[in-house]
């Protein structure tokens, strides 16, 4: 590997990024309790009878993972934003749509990542129909890259401000719209013993169309807000 | 520089365009109201009424228009909103910021409107069919918009992030629209069909049109009255906005 | 009149989906209007402020 080499500059930056997160991580555990906390708190608000959560239980991972995406989404570029990382990434001569998709695979892997091996938890919870797991599982695993990706650019136009955090779940909310239903969507269709190929299909689409589009999507958004 | 060419710098011109647009809102704001008054009469008054829904569907002469002029105003405001960007033109960025808050009031107005409609007609204040469910998305982008460019202190730059947030909207509009369509055929069974198949007649199609003219109008009139009004904050510090903040005295409108 | 009004017993729906349109874009007419005034003082006293300071070396 070449030092000065793109592939070396993503390599560190995929390091630097590791190494950040695992002396803190303990943060890691955040978004899996704040789905937990979500998705306990259906039973208590609805009864625990679990012919009323098994039908619903699909649809409340999948917003409690979305939800708990959310939050998360603020890391991405906070720690760096605040000590001038941010502008020498951008600066960089490396494609920075590379970089920035470099970020965002790290950060669904230390964020979404644990919170997929908690999904199985979180239907057991809900009573899913054992059958319909590996649909969700499926399904979480096409959508929450895509709901990463779409984030990043809306935390991107949002970056620096110091309570974006309304501000940034009204801007992506539209976005998000699409792929919960098609998520969701596909799990459902799956317990009533409907197709749930076309809607995971549809997913598979949209995250490929994302992981090309969005970095420079991502990439125009930061020079828009760091100018 | 041809004519033409240089008629369109001009009217890019932060003085002149000012003055223009002062000169044309009033008259606009005069024809939409009038048109908008021979429309009400025409609908309210002389058309008559519709042997399935009664008076009820006399809704549609402001629902109807309302949620055309929401979709015409995100088309505006992006095509503004990508001139903006590419050309970085300050008479772009201001005329697709301004276009976002009239779009969002006939967004708003078609989804109140919708609602109340729904009520006699369907026997529920809201359902979530696809057009209501995607409407309800696009006032959330309009506020999304809204809400970007007003929270970050540069207005130019705040414009250049709005719109450009605006052009990932419009992207996201069709697959919104597809989605929630595909949503609600997955629960057909619940879904109540909406207002059947009937004839509209002559005597209800004017109004419509005459008032969907009106909202265009007034579209218009309101974009260049708040156009106007960001010129000046833009160029506050500029000698022709300092002239034209003397004139103004103090308290005249 | 009263028939008018009563629109078919379909009045209580008309008219305030009739009601929210008017006053929607009254405030869509006035708001402007309202900003105007208050960006024109605005720049009225920043230019009041910087003259006093001139004034004042």
């Amino acid at each position: 590997m070449k030092p000065g080499s793109t592939f070396a500059a993503c390599t560190a930056l995929v390091r630097r990024d590791f190494t950040l997160i695992w002396r803190r991580r303990g943060d890691a555990l955040n978004p899996i309790l704040f789905a937990l906390i979500v998705v306990a708190l259906f039973p208590f608000a609805l009864g625990p009878e679990p012919e009323n959560l098994r039908r619903i239980a699909a649809g409340i991972v999948f917003v409690a993972l979305l939800l708990s995406g959310l939050l998360a989404l603020d890391t991405l570029f906070r720690g760096d934003y605040e000590d001038g990382s941010l502008e020498q990434l951008v600066l960089s001569p490396h494609p920075l749509a590379l970089l920035l998709a470099c970020k965002v695979a790290v950060h669904w892997l230390t964020t979404a990542l644990p919170l997929l091996v908690v999904a199985p938890l979180l239907a057991e919870m809900l009573n899913l129909p054992h059958g319909v797991l590996p649909v969700l599982l499926t399904a979480l695993a096409l959508a929450t890259p895509l709901l990463s990706l779409i984030g990043a650019v809306c935390v991107a136009l949002t970056v620096g401000m110091r309570r974006s955090g309304m501000l940034l779940a009204l801007l992506v909310l539209p976005l998000y719209v699409p792929v919960l239903i098609f998520g969701a969507g596909a799990c459902n269709a799956a317990q009533a013993g409907l197709a749930y190929l076309a809607p995971l299909l549809w997913l598979g689409a949209g995250l490929v169309l994302a992981v090309v589009l969005a970095p420079l999507a991502c990439a125009a958004a930061l020079k828009i807000s760091l100018s | 520089m041809n004519a033409l060419t240089l008629w369109f710098h001009k009217i890019g011109s932060p003085p002149t365009f000012y003055r223009i647009a002062g000169a044309l809102a009033p008259w606009l704001f005069g024809i939409a109201f009038v048109l908008g008054a021979v429309a009400l009469y025409g609908g309210l008054v002389m058309a008559p009424r519709d042997y399935q829904q009664g008076d009820a569907y006399r809704i549609i002469f402001i629902h109807v228009p309302c949620a055309w002029m929401s979709l015409f105003a995100y088309a505006f405001m992006a095509v503004n909103a990508f001139i903006a960007l590419v050309w970085r033109i300050k008479l772009s960025e201001l005329l697709a910021m301004a276009s976002a808050p009239i779009g969002a009031a006939f967004t708003f107005v078609t989804l109140v409107t919708g609602s109340i409609w729904g009520k006699p007609m369907w026997g529920t204040w809201w359902t979530w069919d696809a057009r209501l469910t995607s409407e309800l998305v696009l006032l959330f982008l309009y506020l999304g918009v809204i809400g970007l460019y007003h929270a970050i202190e540069d207005r130019r730059q705040a414009a250049r992030a709005a719109s450009f947030l605006a052009l990932i909207g419009i992207v996201n509009v069709p697959i919104v629209h597809f989605s929630v369509n595909w949503w609600n055929t997955l629960h057909q069974g619940q879904t109540v069909r909406l207002m059947g198949e009937s004839k509209i007649s002559g005597d209800m199609v004017w109004p419509l049109l005459v008032m969907a003219l009106a909202t265009h109008v007034w579209f218009f009139a309101s974009l260049f009255a708040r156009t106007r009004v960001g010129l000046l904050e833009l160029e506050g510090g500029k000698d022709w906005a300092r002239e034209v903040a003397l004139a103004d005295g103090g308290g005249r409108s | 009149m009263t028939d008018f009004l009563a629109m078919g017993g379909y009045g209580i729906y008309i008219w305030p989906a009739y009601a929210v349109f008017v006053v929607v874009f009254a405030i869509d007419a006035i708001a402007p209007r309202l900003r105007r005034r208050r960006v024109l003082a605005d720049i009225r006293g920043k230019l009041r402020r910087r003259q006093a300071r001139e004034a004042t070396p």
